[in-house]
């Protein structure tokens, strides 16, 4: 069984490739959009060097940290099925430290320079003048921010690594008996148990509302974190899903079959239509109470520049995947799952920027260069850490209890 | 109409499967296996075609999802305008949950129906149970004696490919209303006296 991967020379070109591509876009970007000039929002081309590192940051950030939250759901579920591809799940997830750090320091960068045209409660001047933002002052601070942010991202960290290690130490021993596997299955669960509950407490309720809803910060919908779970989710998977297609083509996932495929295929499709549940669920009540402190957000995305995009993103994630997802033929079509995460990664992407731009650079959008020079550095580097991590552990687990389950999965 | 049945039980599907490749491969028609619970791959070993359930299920839910927006559409704007809180007379995302509920609706039931109707099953249909123990713990594989198979010679394949218990059986095999134990009157010889 070829179990070893070995990174093929095109991939390196194409992983470093991109990353020097989202290098030259950042250099470029430093030299013609002014990143320290007007923190107060007086230079758009500042807000939007700001804006769209944000928005990549934190949207794959999210993306590669989806991968540890299905390895935890399925080892909560005591799920079978994905053992034939644990390993690629893994090395997404092995990334949540470094894209966490990258994250971290266009954060801090944000918060230290107290740009207010991002996070408007960053202008302690305004804050006090501004009833709505001071009596969110208690939660929009930048102690607070900066606390859970350290502690969100370090935790993410730590328990992905930790269920790493677990996963690692499966190898080692040879095959487990009864005793071994079910010890082993306890430590894992207690650490899902733990993640799972980190996982509500941030990607569930706060952390969405600081990094992002934040940035309209007259604005809230209690809806909000769940719609930012819902688009990161399926698009997290529709990442996971070209990884697993790429390890496949490489001929190392042995035991992963169309069957799996068709799985995933279904975990997109199914997640497409949740997103557009959540997402129809915000925009219904908010349009439906008609109250100006809420038709706020819409108002800016309905009419005048982001109309396009608005609807845009209503027909990338929800009609085609509804659509063209349907068939369970389409499901099982390689070309069709590959193409459909692609324009899922790209939805989503596109889902981000609607929820970041509006409120910073306002009615100036841009979708050129910079915007999408900085996501191909984002994508170089995370199929670099992929890769990196595939490299050095066998990719089928072949000590997992469940490997079996896995290997006569049948949809 | 009636027709007559050889029947095979097999205790585990490991030796069900080869048999029903040979069965299939000897040219033998196989009626119907019932098993306890759905054995995954079976379907496809015998040969049967892709479901028709989700064509039903997706043809009903664009009904239901056209029966909601004309029917809404057709009331609130046509047939009888209303003013409500000052929004539009076609109000398409006010109208979103109820165009969904109603797909949903039409095509959940439509494929119940749909899947009566494929199993042929009705209220008041009696089916014929070829073993009480189906739907226990044995798999039982019916074969159906055409005008060209020997059913003893069935009986003697089905043996030798590791059916536990084999019987002949006559029985109604579509859709019928009323009981099975009702044996027809067959034209007897000492009737010819008139």
């Amino acid at each position: 069984m070829n179990n070893q991967y070995v990174t093929p020379a095109v991939y390196k070109k194409w992983s470093w490739g991109l990353m020097i591509a989202g290098l030259l876009t950042l250099v470029l970007g430093v030299v013609f959009l002014h990143p320290t000039a007007g923190a107060h929002g007086d230079n758009v081309n500042s807000t939007r060097f700001w804006a769209v590192l944000l928005q990549n940051g934190l949207f794959w950030l999210f993306l590669v940290n989806t991968a540890t939250f299905f390895l935890v759901i399925c080892i909560l579920a005591m799920a079978g099925w994905q053992t034939a591809f644990r390993r690629v799940a893994e090395a997404v997830s092995s990334m949540v430290p470094l894209m966490g750090i990258l994250a971290l320091v266009i954060i801090a960068s944000i918060i230290l320079g107290h740009r207010s045209d991002i996070y408007p409660w960053l202008d302690q001047n305004r804050v006090n003048h501004d009833a709505i933002l001071k009596g969110k002052s208690g939660f929009l601070n930048p102690t607070f921010y900066t606390i859970a942010t350290l502690l969100c991202i370090g935790l993410w960290s730590l328990v992905s690594k930790k269920l790493r290690d677990l996963s690692r130490q499966a190898d080692e021993g040879g095959h487990m008996d009864y005793d071994t596997a079910k010890g082993w299955m306890k430590k894992n669960i207690w650490w899902a148990s733990f993640f799972i509950l980190l996982f509500g407490l941030t990607v569930g309720s706060i952390i969405p509302w600081l990094w992002i809803m934040s940035i309209d910060s007259h604005w809230y919908s209690t809806m909000f974190s769940w719609y930012v779970f819902g688009s990161t989710f399926v698009s997290g998977m529709a990442l996971l899903t070209l990884f697993v297609i790429y390890f496949k083509n490489q001929g190392v996932l042995e035991f992963v079959t169309t069957e799996h495929i068709h799985d995933l295929g279904k975990f997109m499709f199914a997640f497409s239509v949740f997103w557009t549940y959540l997402w129809f669920d915000q925009f219904m009540l908010i349009w439906y109470g008609n109250i100006p402190d809420e038709t706020v957000y819409f108002q800016s995305r309905f009419h005048g520049a982001y109309e396009g995009i608005f609807y845009l993103n209503l027909v990338l994630n929800f009609i085609c995947p509804f659509l063209i997802f349907m068939k369970r033929a389409a499901k099982r079509n390689y070309t069709i799952v590959t193409f459909m995460a692609l324009l899922i990664v790209f939805g989503h992407w596109i889902d981000f920027y609607l929820m970041v731009m509006p409120g910073t650079v306002g009615n100036h959008p841009h979708l050129s260069w910079y915007e999408f020079g900085i996501p191909l550095g984002f994508v170089g580097f995370i199929m670099w850490g992929v890769s990196r991590f595939a490299e050095r552990v066998p990719m089928v687990s072949v000590n997992d209890p469940f490997l079996k389950e896995s290997i006569v999965h049948h949809t | 109409m009636r027709k007559k049945f050889v029947v095979g039980c097999f205790e585990d599907e490991k030796v069900l499967f080869p048999a029903v490749k040979n069965v299939r491969k000897e040219g033998y028609k196989i009626h119907d296996i019932y098993t306890p619970f759905p054995v995954h791959g079976l379907d496809h070993a015998m040969g049967l075609r892709e479901t028709s359930i989700h064509t039903v299920g997706f043809i009903f839910g664009l009904t239901g999802t056209s029966i909601a927006v004309g029917g809404m559409g057709w009331i609130f704007t046509t047939d009888w305008p209303l003013n409500i809180g000052g929004k539009p007379h076609f109000p398409l995302p006010a109208f979103i949950p109820i165009t969904f509920e109603l797909t949903v609706l039409l095509s959940a039931i439509s494929m119940v129906y749909t899947f009566c109707w494929l199993c042929q099953l009705m209220p008041g249909v009696k089916k014929h149970h070829f073993h009480p123990r189906a739907t226990d713990d044995l798999m039982v594989m019916v074969i159906e004696c055409t005008a060209k198979s020997n059913e003893g010679e069935i009986q003697n394949f089905l043996q030798s490919n590791g059916a536990i218990e084999i019987s002949v059986q006559e029985a109604e095999a579509g859709w019928w209303y009323g009981r099975y134990d009702k044996e027809q009157k067959l034209y007897r010889a000492e009737e010819l006296g008139y």
